[in-house]
């Protein structure tokens, strides 16, 4: 390619005017994948059927029709939605050889809009962890210090968006999953409120908390992917039954009146690295200027939140692995008898976290502890979601940081999973709240990207994207891009 | 004090469908005790009469027309199965024979 085309409207444009074919963005999508190979951010690609899908956008484009605004461009999907045809790990043993018998709904609402899916990217084993280290794929890098974590559990989408891979890939957000490891790696990432984006055919971790998110270099890019793949999918039950709404035309660039709440609780942590906090004020600043007025707002159990969020996660999640038995996909130990091979079965497909995480679940929805854990931890839930409900009373979005700290070392928290939960402090309570919120770069600290949170109320994501976008029309983090050396 | 025990590990990784060798029993008692400890900072919130969240977005149960369908052909959903025959899952017996009583 004769230019640098690493943003959905840069390729859009190219295509629209001629000047670049589908096959041809698709094919440098390829490439660059395998020349970041080292990285583990792509841990497979569908190299011909993506060639061919190109083809058809290409034939579709000299007819002068389009499917929309991402007719031909390529994408990453984590390796946790399936499309048929295509194998999903979920990064581990346990689905290693599986095979998806059928499109998810964001296979089928990607090939609807024209984009052109390359492959599927590195996650921590079943979406459980914040670095992508737990993962049979290999621990990813982050493209601006290979010898750093790219944050989880989306790694390896955020990881290859800024690398140049693609310019947009989707994650899912348990707790931070989207969000967090765009923070690391320096672009633009988005958790829809709860139910906006269908979860069918997202391998299930915790169902009241998951949701799909999409990862690009730029706000606007997030509003134009969402708008592809947001919209009520009737076969998923917790889907909001309202259309896709319009996102980009939303996106004015005027932010006069808006008010922004900083919440008192987040900017007095603890343990957050100065340089952070220091980073999220300065685009607060920027907002300002620009007309919007900034005022403390207080969420008083914010405190409260990561023991909630992973009592919850673990006691759903437990649920739902419970599938993985060796009986009907995925791995299976032989045994003499079925309650042998149950537990051979898993016992050998599960990661260490995921073990960890199902006995955790197991324990507080056992008899004598639902009461003092499970319970306890939905209604805290219950006060950590009126918090916001009365916070955005009084401001149109919040803002913090995304994560106290900027990418950390690979191995540094490893063995460590108390201190590993602890860094999603910041990104834990938006979908206990079932809210809006996007991580945006906001600057760097010690050449290390940082991350700008923003959250607006249920339903409110044009707010949201609409301020984070009028902080990129004034500010150019998100063009920044890592030197990789490979 | 601790908050979980070796023996209450093994109970509930039995409860989960897991084995647990005797290092990674102690392992996770180790972590589940540092994690339970944490979370038992809940406890110092008053939550009497609060009502529990299980869905943030609350959306009424959508109903569908009672009409049969097929899903997904048979034939594909077994092609990931570990053992079939034809469109069955081919599994151990389940209950055990007389002689193991």
């Amino acid at each position: 390619m004769p230019e640098t085309l690493d943003t959905v409207p840069l390729q859009r444009d190219a295509l629209g005017q001629g000047r670049v074919s589908s096959r041809e963005l698709t094919t440098a999508s390829l490439e660059r994948a395998e020349c970041c190979e080292a990285l583990r951010l792509v841990v497979g690609t569908r190299a011909e059927a993506a060639l061919a899908e190109a083809d058809a956008a290409d034939a579709r484009r000299s007819r002068g029709e389009s499917l929309g605004p991402l007719d031909g461009i390529p994408a990453l999907i984590k390796d946790n939605m399936v499309q048929l045809g295509e194998p999903t790990t979920c990064a581990s043993r346990m689905l290693e050889n599986f095979v998806s018998p059928y499109d998810g709904a964001m296979a089928e609402r990607l090939a609807a809009a024209g984009a052109v899916i390359i492959g599927r990217t590195n996650m921590d084993e079943f979406a459980m962890g914040s670095s992508t280290e737990n993962t049979i794929h290999g621990a990813a890098c982050n493209p601006w210090d290979p010898e750093r974590a790219c944050g989880g559990s989306s790694g390896g989408s955020a990881g290859s968006v800024a690398a140049g891979i693609t310019a947009l890939a989707l994650g899912s957000d348990t707790g931070g999953s989207v969000r967090q490891p765009a923070a690391f790696c320096g672009v633009s990432g988005m958790k829809p409120t709860y139910g906006r984006v269908s979860r069918w055919g997202l391998v299930a971790f915790a169902s009241s908390l998951d949701q799909i998110g999409p990862l690009a270099h730029s706000a606007r890019e997030c509003a134009m992917v969402l708008e592809a793949i947001c919209g009520h999918d009737p076969r998923d039950s917790t889907s909001i039954p309202e259309p896709a709404p319009a996102l980009e035309a939303q996106l004015s660039g005027d932010v006069s009146g808006l008010v922004i709440g900083l919440p008192r609780e987040y900017f007095e942590l603890e343990g957050a690295e100065p340089a952070v906090l220091e980073r999220v004020r300065q685009a607060v600043d920027a907002l300002e200027r620009m007309g919007a007025k900034a005022r403390e707002v207080s969420l008083p159990h914010t405190s409260y939140g990561i023991a909630a969020y992973y009592l919850i996660a673990t006691a759903e999640a437990s649920s739902n692995l419970a599938r993985y038995d060796g009986v009907r996909y995925g791995r299976r130990v032989s045994a003499d008898d079925l309650g042998e091979m149950y537990r051979r079965t898993r016992s050998e497909g599960f990661g260490d976290e995921v073990k960890r995480r199902i006995v955790l679940g197991t324990y507080v929805l056992s008899a004598g502890y639902y009461d003092a854990y499970y319970r306890k931890a939905q209604q805290v839930r219950t006060l950590l979601r009126r918090d916001f409900e009365q916070a955005f009373e009084g401001c149109d979005v919040i803002a913090t940081p995304t994560s106290p700290e900027t990418a950390f070392r690979l191995g540094e928290k490893a063995s460590d999973p108390l201190r590993m939960y602890l860094s999603d402090v910041y990104t834990v309570s938006a979908p206990l709240a079932g809210i809006p919120c996007i991580s945006v770069p906001c600057g760097e600290a010690e050449g290390l990207p940082v991350g700008l949170q923003l959250l607006g109320p249920a339903l409110g994501e044009a707010v949201v994207l609409r301020a984070a976008d009028a902080y990129q029309r004034v500010t150019d983090h998100h063009e920044r891009r890592p030197e990789i050396a490979l | 004090m601790s908050r979980i025990s070796p023996e209450e590990v093994e109970r509930t990784a039995h409860l989960a469908r897991l084995e647990l060798s005797a290092d990674e029993r102690d392992a996770m008692t180790r972590d589940l005790d540092r994690i339970l400890d944490y979370v038992a900072s809940l406890q110092r919130l008053d939550t009497e009469g609060i009502e529990p969240t299980s869905h943030p977005i609350p959306v009424p149960t959508p109903l569908r027309a009672d009409e049969a369908a097929v899903p997904i052909d048979p034939a594909l959903a077994i092609l990931n199965a570990p053992q079939a025959e034809g469109t069955a899952f081919v599994v151990p017996k389940v209950i055990a024979s007389e002689d193991e009583g």
